[in-house]
This record gives C-alpha cells, sequence and structure tokens, in this order.
C-alpha cells in the first residue's frame, strides 16, 4: 500500500524508484494527476481555426477530441464511445458536423452531446431503448478546455482551479512572451520512450544536465551553464521555467569546466547558422524552458519553438509528442533558419536526442531496485525555492512534492 | 536492367552497406557537392508541413551531422541494418534520375534483442558522375514516424 512512508525525507531529496515502475502507482496516477484537479496542454488554437474543425490529443493516456463548434467556442470531450466504448473520431484531425461511432452508429454533436441513437424506438413497435433513456445522460464525457493566448489546456476534474490561477504569474508571462505574436504549426515529432513519463518531468526540470549530457551545447558554444539564467516557479512549485541569456564568451565556461572539456576554436560547425541565435522579440533570453504539471513543456531554443505534450502508455512508455511552431510573420528566411534549427530539438534534435537515452538507461537500471532511491540535493535541499543560479535539482523536488500532494501521500512535514 | 536502373541499385547497396558499418565518411562521398538530406515524418508531409526530423538543406550542414554525431552526440549502442527494395525510376533528366525506393531499418541493441526501427521510402535525386550517380538530393519519408528511442546513426 502506497502511503506517505514511502519518502526516506520530507524535503523529496530523495525519491524511491518504484515510482517509476509499479502499476498500482500508474493506476493512482492515472485517477488522481491526470483525472485530478491539473491542467494539460492539449492543442493550439490554431490548429483548429475554423467552425467544425476537430483534432484528437490526449490527457495522460486518456484519448480526447477537442472541436470547434459552429460558434467558434472550442468543446472537449473523451474520445470514446458512450455505448459500447469504442473509438468513436478515428481521424486525428478534420473538419465535422458531428461524430459517428462507426460500430452502432451513436452520433454526437460537436459538443460531445449524444444526438442520434439508432433503434431508439426498435423496429416496427419492437425493443428499443425504454421510456427512461434520455440521450442527455448518455454523451461523451466533457473535458473542460480553456485557454492562455491561444494555447489549449484541458482537464476531467470540476475541482481544477480557474487556468489562469493554475498557471500563475510566471506561467503566464512566459506563455505571453512566446504565444503572444500569432504563431503557425511548422511541423509534428513523435517519440516513443520506454521509460517513466515522469523521468521526462524531471529531465526538463534540471537545468544542468544539458550542458553535461548534450555534449553538443557544450562542443558548439550555444548554451553554457554559465550563462546568465535561473529557475522560476509559480507559488506551488510545481511548474518551472529555467531560462538563459545570450553569452559570446568561452572565458567562463573554460573556468568552469576546464579548458579541455570546452571547445577550443578548433571544432566548428560549417554551418555556423545552427548555432545563432537571432531575438524573437525585445529580450536576449536565448533558452527558456517552461515545463508544467504534470505534461506539459513549452521549448525555445534559440530560434526553435516547440510545444511538447507527454502523453504515458504505461509505466513503462510514453510519447514525447512535439509541435514545431514558426510566427506567421515570419521572413522566408526566417522561416528558413527555424526549419534548420529544428535539427536541435526532437528525436533527432542535437541538443535532446540523449534524453530518450538517458530516461531509457534509467528505467532498466531502477527495475530491480524499487526501494533504492535517487538522490536531488544540488542546489540547496529542505525548502523549495526559486534560484538565481542554473545548476539546481530544485524544481525536480517541487514537482514531486505537488505529485505526492495530488497522490495524498505527502511525508509529515512534507515541504512545499 | 538499364544501365542506370543497375547504377541506382548498385549506389543503393553501397549506401546501407556503408552506414550499417558506420562508415560515414565513406557515406558523405556518396553525395554530390551540392547536396541535401532530409528525413521527413509521413505524418508531415500528408499534412504540408514542412519541418523535418533532419534538415539539412547543404552538404555543409550533413556533414556537420556526421561531425556531431562522432564529437558530440550520445545515443543507444546499437548496430543498424539497412534493408533496401528496388528502386523505381521516376524521372529521366539528361543529368540524372530520379528515384523511389522501399526501405526498412533494422537496430540491435548489445544484448542482440532486433527491433523495426523504421521503414518508409528513400525519394532520391540521383546527379550523373561518369558511369555511376552521386546523390544531390536525399528526402528520406518515414512511414514508421512514432520514432523509438530516438534518431542519431542516418537512415
Ligand atoms: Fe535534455
Amino acid at each position: 500500500m502506497l502511503d506517505s512512508s514511502v519518502w526516506p525525507t520530507n524535503d523529496y531529496s530523495r525519491v524511491p524508484y518504484r515510482f517509476y515502475h509499479d502499476p498500482s502507482i500508474y493506476e493512482l496516477e492515472r485517477e488522481r494527476v491526470f483525472k485530478g484537479p491539473a491542467w494539460t496542454l492539449v492543442g493550439l488554437e490554431v490548429e483548429i481555426p475554423n467552425p467544425g474543425d476537430f483534432r484528437a490529443s490526449y490527457i495522460g493516456d486518456e484519448p480526447i477530441i477537442i472541436h470547434r463548434d459552429a460558434n467558434g467556442k472550442i468543446h472537449g470531450f473523451i474520445n470514446r464511445c458512450a455505448h459500447r466504448g469504442a473509438i468513436v473520431r478515428r481521424e486525428l484531425q478534420g473538419t465535422a458536423k458531428d461524430h459517428v461511432c462507426i460500430y452502432h452508429q451513436w452520433c454526437y454533436g460537436q459538443d460531445g452531446g449524444l444526438i442520434g441513437v439508432p433503434f431508439r424506438r426498435g423496429l416496427k413497435g419492437k425493443g428499443g431503448y425504454g421510456k427512461d433513456f434520455d440521450p442527455k445522460n448518455h454523451g461523451l464525457t466533457k473535458v473542460r478546455i480553456d485557454s492562455a493566448d491561444g494555447v489549449l489546456f484541458g482537464t476531467m476534474s470540476d475541482k481544477a482551479e480557474p487556468l489562469n490561477e493554475y498557471l500563475g504569474e510566471a506561467i503566464l508571462g512566459f506563455l505571453s512572451r512566446v504565444f503572444r505574436r500569432p504563431v503557425e504549426v511548422i511541423g509534428y515529432h513523435r517519440q516513443r520512450i520506454r521509460g517513466n513519463w515522469k523521468g521526462f518531468a524531471e529531465n526538463t526540470r534540471d537545468n544542468y544536465h544539458a550542458s553535461l549530457l548534450h555534449d553538443f551545447f557544450r562542443t558548439f558554444g550555444l548554451d553554457r551553464p554559465t550563462q546568465v539564467g535561473g529557475a522560476t516557479m509559480d507559488k506551488r512549485h510545481r511548474h518551472c521555467v529555467t531560462w538563459g541569456r545570450m553569452e559570446n564568451s568561452h572565458d567562463a565556461a573554460k573556468e568552469a569546466y576546464g579548458k579541455e572539456q570546452v571547445a577550443s576554436a578548433g571544432i566548428q560547425l560549417k554551418e555556423s547558422s545552427m548555432v545563432k541565435y537571432i531575438p524573437d522579440r525585445n529580450d536576449d533570453i536565448s533558452i527558456a524552458i517552461g515545463s508544467l504539471f504534470p505534461s506539459s513543456f513549452f521549448i525555445q531554443i534559440s530560434n526553435s519553438l516547440a510545444t511538447r505534450q507527454i502523453r504515458p502508455r504505461g509505466p513503462g512508455e510514453f510519447e514525447v509528442f512535439q509541435t514545431l511552431l514558426g510566427y506567421q510573420d515570419d521572413t522566408p528566411e526566417m522561416r528558413q533558419h527555424r526549419l534548420r534549427q529544428a535539427n536541435l530539438v526532437g528525436p533527432a534534435g542535437f541538443v535532446s536526442m540523449e534524453d530518450g537515452e538517458a530516461i531509457e538507461i534509467v528505467q532498466r537500471a531502477t527495475k530491480a531496485a524499487p526501494n533504492d532511491v535517487q538522490v536531488l540535493e544540488l542546489g540547496g535541499k529542505g525548502a523549495i525555492q526559486d534560484c538565481d543560479f542554473r545548476i539546481n535539482d530544485v524544481p525536480v523536488r517541487g514537482f514531486w512534492s505537488y505529485y505526492a500532494e495530488l497522490l495524498g501521500i505527502e511525508p509529515a512535514d512534507g515541504v512545499r | 536492367m538499364s544501365a542506370d536502373l543497375f547504377a541506382a541499385c548498385d549506389l543503393l547497396a553501397q549506401y546501407g552497406a556503408l552506414v550499417d558499418a558506420a562508415k560515414y565518411d565513406e557515406w558523405l562521398e556518396l553525395f554530390s557537392k551540392r547536396c541535401s538530406y532530409y528525413v521527413k515524418p509521413r505524418e508531415n508531409h500528408e499534412l504540408g508541413l514542412p519541418a523535418g526530423l533532419i534538415f539539412c538543406d547543404s552538404r555543409a550542414m550533413l556533414e556537420d551531422r556526421i561531425l556531431a554525431l562522432r564529437i558530440a552526440s550520445k545515443y543507444n549502442l546499437h548496430n543498424d541494418r539497412h534493408i533496401i527494395g528496388l528502386p523505381r525510376i521516376v524521372a529521366n533528366e539528361p543529368d540524372g534520375i530520379s528515384i523511389e525506393a522501399p526501405f526498412a531499418v533494422y537496430q540491435t541493441e548489445q544484448e542482440g534483442d532486433t527491433r523495426l526501427f523504421a521503414t518508409g521510402l528513400y525519394c532520391d535525386r540521383l546527379e550523373r558522375s561518369g558511369d555511376s550517380f552521386k546523390i544531390s538530393e536525399k528526402l528520406v519519408r518515414i512511414d514508421s514516424f512514432a520514432i523509438q528511442t530516438l534518431l542519431a546513426t542516418p537512415l
């Protein structure tokens, strides 16, 4: 039985590996995190621009549809027929007046409500549904949808706080910075990782792995831990933005790593625009990663922009669904630059491919040791608070603290 | 078999063998001086979206890919095995031909587990170079666009 005694410390500086593997924990997460009072990225308004447009998405492993109705309002509902449980809308995107399940032709409107059932009155006066059958009670399960600067979030819980409050000022500001200027989808990436979805949530909150695991950064001078930057969290410490400013000097990096590990002028890319940042807006922040509890991520690495949604597929596998973005007013040259810099991110990304391997080797090695623990104490133990330096584990502990709260397993005097 | 089709088959056979043997410099030599190399998910292709998984619109970028693979990238330790199907000539021009060829790539990990890593279609433009061809454009249109783990070694 999982309870508060699972934590060896009250500050989440030790996390047992069973959280990556235990199927009963996965079931709990489904009920208390993904069906709990959390909001999850489900898509972008610009992906369903016209009345009648719909797209398939997920919250956790629950398949959903987001649908813009004839009046422009966006609805969300679970994509599972209320009759016999089939996937109702099998296409991933399109435009439609309604959704008809192929199995027995139950028909649902753009808001997911049931509008038609074959044989409702039976055939030739025989059979059919009883008088107490009310279509209102047999619609697709609703998902609440709300938007922040055109980014669509969904929740399956009535108890979720309003989206603005859930995100908090730091995240809202981060989203505005990227999304106030109208975006356009330039492609999708899908990656299947044989690991636990929380490994990815930890990975993006830990900024220092980038300079150690992703050698491309260090080798070609794209980003260094010595860049001025930091980690900012929401009040509850469940979300995190890590960011860094442009830096042009090699000196600080040499000091941090020792000369031999930093690229000499001898190793350079032939196409230097790969690592060139052209400011997209009025600031010099060249890298900004937003990690939102539980499974939504926003990436700006140089001029590469993307959203990432984690779609768990059981305790030992998840999909990273990445939507690559440009701005609608990009010049052709800028668009080409973005398509080139898309090489940085995704399953083949120069500064992201390693994450797939890192998460998988953790999953492989920890399977046999559910009660062993990982160590999260870089940048301080105890209180969870914002840092004005990038080398820290603190936001990872923030993630676990809110996770423990939702699962109802916070340790006695657990920090938040 | 026409001489062009034979030369295209020969090139594809070398292509697969060189990647599988991790001889990436020799593999690069199969490309012409001005070339492009793209790996594009079928999903993006069908939606008319331009972004790829790998997007090298110049030979310099392709060489950078190989440089990064050699000195910077960390990836799952594995061996590749290309199974390349018969090419079909889809266009004939004075200075070259365009071909399409289906492919599958299997990856074998260190303890001997093999998985189908990728399948899709090569859409290549081949430039005449004496009796043989060099690749001037390669578009790897990948059917299995949900990438298993990561994509590091060339398809
Ligand atoms: Fe990473």
